[in-house]
């Protein structure tokens, strides 16, 4: 299947650029780049935001913006698709190539039936009736796995979940038979198990149709299991492409060798040690004169500033863009390349002291009907009886999918007042019976890092002052406050000199080092991370990654972490507690629940993680999860995992109905502790 | 953002980066709006205006009472600096007195009023629940009685007494339609992560609203307040000319236009230099809210470089 050099060029990309004017500047989107894609491939685009990937392929569909000027020609079985205008382009669109985006919500029209718009889709390109058009719509959302599709034809985008509208997304897609599909991070918005279903189906399309993919995605792993080619690309340039093999096997550019080496991994080979690349991704509008990479590379000379290196082959199906290409080889096997962060060792502090403590919470929302006189017609149930055991300075992980009630459970904590049932106790203080003096003064030893670096730091608020406002809040006189700020500075590796300027300066990897410094200004015990690095570029996570290891160390902390990606989780964990539909289904030592699962949801959520490795995630066998997350207001009797629960069609019918029948209770085995009938290993 | 542009390093005292200078929040937005040309120039111009208007009368020997019966409708002279009226009365000394009672009416209202919404909204907003029910409740009422009516209404009770009072009444009826745009707006903000994690920290709300909700709100409250200074100043003359404000024979800039305007093209003494007091008061006020709401913005391009 990889090499396959006689395949013919489906579409040829010749030097192509792309600019937008801005108010900064012009943007150079996409820089001078040629690319060929092959009949019948997947090939994956890799990069990060602003690397240009989106923009490119988004130009081969001619749907860029008007403001976009474009130089260079696309080739696409003898037309230059440059030079066709939007009349012409629409004959190919979705005929010849079609698109699948990365938000199906947005992508599907609100107001007209999934069956319509599909049938409107062939109506488009083919002479065909009524009647026929909507056959073969439903035909399609038969192909793409949509349980009784005659029926769900009938129904509009917002009665599916995002998953499903996925789905629907790839069957207007095949809907003409392309010769190529242009996915941009078809599956960034779904959770990893609906992920795993959503590349599953990417590759019965191409099958199918034999049509070529072009999978856009800034996820190494992504591209691993399904890719044939792969290129990558770093401000506006492809700077690396080959056999995804080779790429994965040795790669040639030290970009891609940086973000190989800093990425988590969640099979353990050469476990926990994450190479950090210094700074973040160039902006469009500033880009360096010569290599983009330049100023973060550790192999930079003088003369990578001086001009951009091209992509030069390196074998008969690779091609490097690296001025020092000849000797990267040799200065990576030496070591001398990238600096590795600290290996995370487990804390040793062994003592049964307990940061935290959570015992059968439970929170439910009201479910409100009537306009004029509202009741309550039911209850969300988010979060239903969750145990949590944080012991002092270790990191406890509480990872799900998304509305599995993860983030309910943290605020929950966070608001420090009783629960609605349960006790919640921080550092030995049950804050049922916290007075509110002493509920203030348990604040500054528990604090909170947020998942998006953009909404938590006041735009309007110098860092400084951002950093200095908890000590602020507990009256800490202005000079010890302006010292503390710069240690503190010093301590998440920014510099002093930072402390009068403004968050929108700072990129997003330096955003999240503020807000870590303003958690740690007051000397916390327990720090909540609510998805710390989620929504970082992929080559600054392990920056952040390390310097939350170090600061752990150094500082005797205690980590609540929040998390889907369990990749991440493996990397920073001493604990876990795998969350599903509001309760605990799974906890225990991360590295035995992760070498053994006990509990089939956390078993398939273990296996859809891709690995960035295609050799191993070629052969690698999946659990793939039928359907998709139950709706917590009414949730699925007994144990709420049995309606998606492989394990349990291999059952005798009598074990079966207990699953329907009788809530499985989170009871110790082996070192950890599980809720199922029938649990694994 | 790349993260060491070079228009930064403008605030800081070393380039070392170990300097160590931490400027607040309030040091940072005063220098920005320093830098700011026009806004500094806005700022003199009230100045001056508030200056020539408590200083004029004593530069004149007419007082805006007095009458010259042997200059009637005269154009402006050595003898009357801006001319005089139908009835000989210096239009100097009555630009001046004018522009005293219109300056304080304008100033203090658009700051009274702002201020209210800026409070009330932000308040309902990020409280939320019964408080924000109760206050909207108001708002709405307040919205819904005609508010001249009211004014003439009270107006017998007031009449004769200070016309101080005239700020009080024009406040109270202007400041709802703001307070529920900042509260809107407050809505939104109490739901950012920069707020939770300030409550999360137990900061109190007083403080939550100072420091980030009403910053983060800047522009719309000084947008707000520049556009209530020349409404106010208007607003008054409607009163006059339905005899509640300002009463002759004392005067406002609103009077003045409103009596000047008939004559325009044959006496524009009359008129002219009314309004051309009004119309600059209104373009510094307006420069000056430019310049705070790009000292407030950090994104704003203009205050940034020297």
């Amino acid at each position: 299947m990889s090499i396959t050099g006689v395949r013919k060029n489906l579409i040829e990309i010749r030097d192509l650029s792309v600019t937008f004017p801005s108010e900064a500047g012009t943007v150079r989107a996409v820089r001078n780049v040629s690319l060929d894609i092959r009949a019948g491939e997947v090939l994956g685009i890799v990069g990060e935001s602003g690397s240009g990937k989106t923009v490119m392929s988004l130009s081969m569909i001619g749907l860029l913006a008007e403001s976009a000027t474009i130089t260079g020609s696309i080739n696409f079985n003898g037309v230059n698709l440059l030079s066709l205008d939007d009349n012409a382009m629409s004959k190919h669109r979705g005929k010849d190539i079609a698109m699948v985006f990365q938000d199906p919500l947005s992508a599907l029209n609100p107001v007209h039936t999934i069956g319509r718009q599909i049938a409107e889709a062939l109506h488009i390109h083919s002479d065909i009736s009524k009647e026929a058009a909507l056959q073969r719509a439903i035909e399609l959302l038969e192909i793409v796995g949509i349980p009784r599709p005659a029926e769900r034809a009938q129904s509009y985008p917002h009665e599916f979940s995002g998953g499903m509208r996925q789905r629907v997304m790839i069957a207007l897609a095949i809907a003409n038979q392309p010769k190529v599909i242009l996915a941009d991070e078809p599956t960034t918005a779904l959770d990893v198990t609906v992920q795993a279903q959503i590349l599953e189906l990417l590759k019965t399309a191409r099958d199918m149709t034999g049509a070529a993919v072009v999978l856009v995605t800034h996820d190494l792993g992504v591209v691993a299991g399904l890719a044939d080619r792969v290129a990558i690309m770093y401000g506006g340039k492809v700077v690396e492409i080959g056999n995804v093999d080779d790429v994965y096997a040795s790669p040639a550019m030290p970009y891609t060798i940086g973000l190989l080496r800093s990425i988590p991994r969640i099979d353990g080979a050469e476990s926990s040690r994450l190479t950090s690349i210094d700074g973040a991704p160039p902006s469009p509008v500033a880009l360096p004169p010569g290599c983009a990479f330049a100023p973060r590379c550790p192999a930079a000379a003088p003369r990578c500033d001086a001009s951009v290196p091209e992509l030069v082959p390196i074998s008969s199906t690779r091609m490097t863009a690296c001025l020092r290409q000849s000797e990267i080889a040799g200065l990576h096997s030496s070591g001398k390349m990238f600096v590795e962060g600290p290996r995370h060792v487990a804390s040793q502090s062994t003592g049964e002291a307990v940061a935290l403590e959570v015992r059968s919470l439970k929170k439910t929302f009201p479910l409100m009907k009537g306009s004029v006189l509202r009741r309550r017609a039911g209850s969300v149930f988010a979060v239903d009886g969750v145990d949590l055991t944080l012991r002092a300075g270790h990191s406890l992980a509480l990872v799900g999918e998304s509305g599995c009630g993860k983030t309910t459970t943290l605020l929950e904590i966070l608001n420090m007042v009783a629960p609605e049932a349960g006790t919640i106790a921080v550092l030995g203080h049950n804050v049922a019976e916290l007075s509110k003096m002493q509920r203030l003064e348990m604040r500054r030893d528990l604090q909170i890092v947020f998942q998006d670096p953009f909404a938590s730091l006041d735009p309007r608020l110098p860092i400084g002052d951002a950093i200095a406002e908890p000590l602020d809040n507990f009256d800490v006189p202005k000079a010890e406050q302006n010292q503390r700020v710069m240690e503190l500075l010093g301590l998440v590796g920014l510099q002093r000199d930072h402390a009068s300027r403004y968050p929108n300066e700072f990129s997003g990897g330096q955003r999240q080092r503020i807000a870590i410094a303003r958690a740690l200004a007051l000397n916390p015990k327990v720090i909540a991370l609510d998805e710390p690095v989620s929504a970082l570029d992929v080559s600054v996570r392990a920056g952040v990654l390390n310097l939350l290891a170090e600061l752990q160390e150094k500082l005797n902390l205690s980590y609540l972490f929040v998390s889907h990606d369990l990749a991440v989780v493996q990397h920073v964990a001493d604990d876990i507690a795998v969350m599903y539909l509001g309760g605990i289904v799974e906890s225990g030592p991360v590295h035995e629940v992760f070498a053994s699962p006990q509990h089939p949801y956390t078993q398939a959520l273990l296996s859809a993680v891709p690995i960035p490795d295609p050799k191993v995630e070629r052969v690698r066998k999946r659990i793939i999860l039928q359907g998709e997350l139950p709706s917590p207001a009414n949730p699925p009797t007994g144990c709420r995992f049995h309606t998606r629960c492989h394990v349990r069609l291999t059952l005798s019918p009598e074990h079966a109905d207990k699953c329907v029948n009788e809530r499985p209770e989170l009871t110790s085995r082996r070192s950890g502790r599980v809720a199922c009938h029938a649990p694994l290993n | 953002m790349p993260p060491r542009s070079p228009t930064i390093s403008v605030e800081t005292a070393g380039s070392d980066g170990l300097s160590g200078v931490r400027l607040s929040r309030g040091t940072l937005i005063r220098r920005r709006f320093l830098r700011n040309k026009l806004a500094v120039l806005g700022l003199c111009i009230v100045g001056f205006m508030l200056v020539l208007a408590f200083v004029g009368p004593y530069l004149t020997k007419w007082s805006y009472t007095d009458n010259d019966f042997d200059h009637l409708l005269s154009a402006p002279s050595s003898e009357h600096w801006f001319g005089t009226t139908q009835v000989g009365v210096d239009v100097f000394a009555q630009t001046m007195r004018g522009l005293q009672k219109s300056l304080i009416i304008g100033l203090l209202v658009a700051i009274f009023s702002t201020g209210m919404s800026a409070f009330i909204g932000s308040v309902a907003g990020y409280l939320g629940g019964r408080t924000d029910r109760v206050i909207m409740w108001v708002v709405d009422l307040l919205l819904v009685i005609p508010s001249l009516l009211v004014l003439v209404i009270l107006s017998r009770y007031y009449q004769g007494k200070s016309w101080l009072l005239l700020v009080v009444g024009l406040t109270i009826f202007d400041w709802m339609i703001t307070s529920r745009v900042v509260r809107g707006l407050a809505m939104s903000l109490r739901e950012l992560d920069f707020v939770r994690a300030a409550r999360y920290m137990g900061v109190p709300t007083r403080t939550i609203i100072a420091r980030h909700l009403l910053p983060n709100m800047a522009s719309i409250i000084i947008i707000a307040a520049t556009l209530n200074v020349g409404g106010a100043i208007l607003g008054e003359t409607g009163l006059s000319y339905l005899g509640f404000g300002v009463q002759a024979p004392d005067v406002s800039l609103g009077t003045l236009i409103a009596e000047g305007t008939g004559a325009a093209l044959t006496y524009p003494w009359l008129f002219m230099f009314a309004g051309t007091s009004l119309v600059l008061t209104v373009l510094a006020v307006s420069f000056i809210g430019d310049g705070l709401r790009d000292a407030f913005d950090p994104g704003s391009t203009r205050s940034k470089k020297i």
